[in-house]
């Protein structure tokens, strides 16, 4: 539970308007630094020229299609990454032996960030779509492992004596107790991954790929235009926080919450 | 149908000489009286209990803190094994948990994210006609009095009908045996003390076998047709006695029963009933 969830019941206007403000500032101290800085505005350009900048990547189209190429890759290599991610978790949540066995793997492939392994990615998957759905998959799938053993690992073991006491089958206890039991906890650990594919998504576009958000950065900056590099990054942004905005909503799902106070 | 002269007793308790130990986790000896006992060792915990609760019987557990209570309740309802000695219900051989002899758990065992309704019904989610299922549901609900909370969420309940959920949910699969482990605890006095007369009055109803743990010496004397006392560890059974007194009961006009509270109070360390 956060403060905002005590505070009083102007809150929501609150939580609206000082996000708002905050956004507000940013752009007036970039305007400002932009002017004073000394700086050519090819080399810093202002607020104005990347929103007029902006306006004309969306009129072409352009800049929908990179988003859409960006956003292809994310959800397929995390769909890739939950679809084996949540299961292994859940094994070796449960079996103390297959947890002895591949947590060492896990915790030793872990640390190694995922643009480690572009050159072999891009060598093993050629040029397009299919290394950089790997790389999100890479940087999505170790968290989600690791926070679905853990949250498995911390279901209160009353709840298997009760399963036990009803006679669940192994179906049951899946259904019944282990998924509802760590929605929660993978709700918010894959709100943490997902900021973490889109991060690797951009860097992987800027090495493998002809399209995407990572790419059009790139293309811009041999271009040495640093507007449309701006922009970029305004709209990774962007989707970043509208990312992070559904995941959040979807932890306040009834299925996701059980375990708070607040509703 | 049985014949009626062929009637099997159900819900009746066999204890045969139970032991159990648990290998020892401290390096360094307690006290003095576990001076021998190093790490690794197996410490008694239980030590030849015999117990034998007839059908229908309500049987109160007592003994001090840590003696074993719940552990020789977790055994009896197969979620534990025993080191040597065998438990019997129904002159079947305990080796598990089983659908008919529900657990009611010292803390919620209520499964958070159920609603009360999704709860009760776990046990007979087997039935096929949802009608009957929803029905059963409803009594069992009805009967601990927690109507108009059927789509709560046991956080949306106090703590004393968090109990009652837990109570319905056991009830609703009627099952031959019933153990309670401490179902009073951390209830405020007088839910408590409604709670207890609401499992007395259940109990003279339904007449299901019944273990009750506590601690609480005049819970057992109100509500026990038995009362078992269990040593210090390692437990022994101390003291076993039927408890014919009518009910309700009352310690002020029983001088018998509350003659009987002083002896147990005495027992146990204390020397009067406070
Ligand atoms: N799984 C276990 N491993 C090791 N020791 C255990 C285990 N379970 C219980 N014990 C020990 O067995 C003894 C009896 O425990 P138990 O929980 O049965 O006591 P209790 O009589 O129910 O106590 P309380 O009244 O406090 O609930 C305790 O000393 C405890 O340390
Ligand atoms: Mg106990």
């Amino acid at each position: 539970m956060t403060f905002s969830q005590i505070q009083a019941p102007n809150s929501y206007r609150r939580r609206l308007l000082f996000p708002l403000l905050g956004f507000a500032g940013l752009v007036l101290v970039w305007d400002l630094s932009a002017r004073f800085s000394g700086w050519d505005h090819q080399v810093f350009p202002g607020p104005l020229r990347v929103m007029a900048v902006l306006g004309e990547l969306m009129a072409g189209g352009v800049l929908l299609q990179h988003a859409v190429a960006s956003l292809y890759r994310v959800t397929a290599g995390f769909y890739l990454a939950i679809f084996f991610g949540i299961p292994l978790g859940i094994l070796l949540g449960r079996l103390q032996s297959a947890n002895l066995f591949i947590n060492p793997l896990i915790q030793f492939l872990r640390p190694i960030s995922p643009l480690a392994w572009i050159p072999l990615s891009m060598l093993w998957f050629g040029i397009g779509d299919k290394p950089a759905i790997f790389l999100i998959f890479l940087s999505s799938f170790f968290p989600i492992v690791v926070s679905t053993t853990i949250a498995v690992n911390a279901i209160n073991p009353i709840y298997f004596q009760v399963a036990a006491n009803f006679n669940f089958n192994r179906g049951e206890i899946l259904r019944k107790i282990i998924f509802p039991a760590i929605v929660p906890d993978i709700v918010t650990a894959l709100r943490l991954s997902v900021t973490i594919a889109w991060l690797v998504v951009v860097a992987a576009e800027m090495i493998a790929v002809q399209s995407g958000l990572g790419y059009l950065i790139l293309d811009s900056r041999n271009a040495l235009r640093m507007d449309y590099v701006m922009g970029g990054m305004i709209v990774i942004g962007l989707i970043g926080l509208s990312l992070d905005t559904i995941m959040r909503i979807l932890g306040h799902l009834g299925a996701a919450s059980w375990n708070r106070m607040d509703t | 149908m049985e014949p009626d002269g062929y009637l099997i007793p159900m819900g009746n308790i066999e204890i045969r000489h139970l032991y159990k130990s648990y290998p020892n986790r401290r390096h360094q000896p307690r006290s003095s009286d576990e001076a021998g006992i190093g790490y690794g060792d197996q410490i008694p915990v239980l030590d030849d209990i015999n117990l034998s609760v007839s059908d229908g019987e309500m049987v109160c557990l007592l003994g001090p803190s840590g003696c074993g209570k719940s552990t020789l309740l977790r055994i009896t309802a197969g979620f534990d094994g025993p080191t040597d000695g065998s438990v019997e219900i129904n002159g079947r051989l305990v080796d598990g948990p089983q659908a008919d002899h529900i657990f009611v758990f010292q803390h919620s065992g209520l499964l958070p994210w159920l609603t009360v309704r999704e709860n009760v019904e776990l046990g007979i989610r087997h039935l096929k006609d949802p009608r009957a299922r929803r029905a059963r549901v409803q009594e069992q609900i009805e009967m601990v009095e927690l109507e108009g909370f059927e789509d709560h969420y046991p956080r949306q309940l106090s703590g004393g009908m968090q109990r009652r959920a837990e109570l319905a949910r056991a009830l609703a699969v009627n099952p031959d045996t019933l153990f309670m482990d401490e179902p009073f605890s951390g209830l405020d006095f007088l839910t408590h003390m409604k709670m207890r007369e609401e499992v007395v009055n259940m109990h003279e109803f339904i007449r299901k076998t019944t273990i009750l743990v506590t601690h609480d010496i005049d819970d057992a004397l109100i509500m026990g047709d038995r009362i078992v006392i269990l040593s210090g560890r390692p437990a022994k059974v101390e003291m076993d006695r039927t408890l014919g007194f009518d009910r309700p009961r009352d310690f002020e006009r029983q001088p018998a029963l509350n003659q009987l509270r002083s002896e147990i109070y005495l027992m146990l360390g204390v020397p009067y009933a406070v």
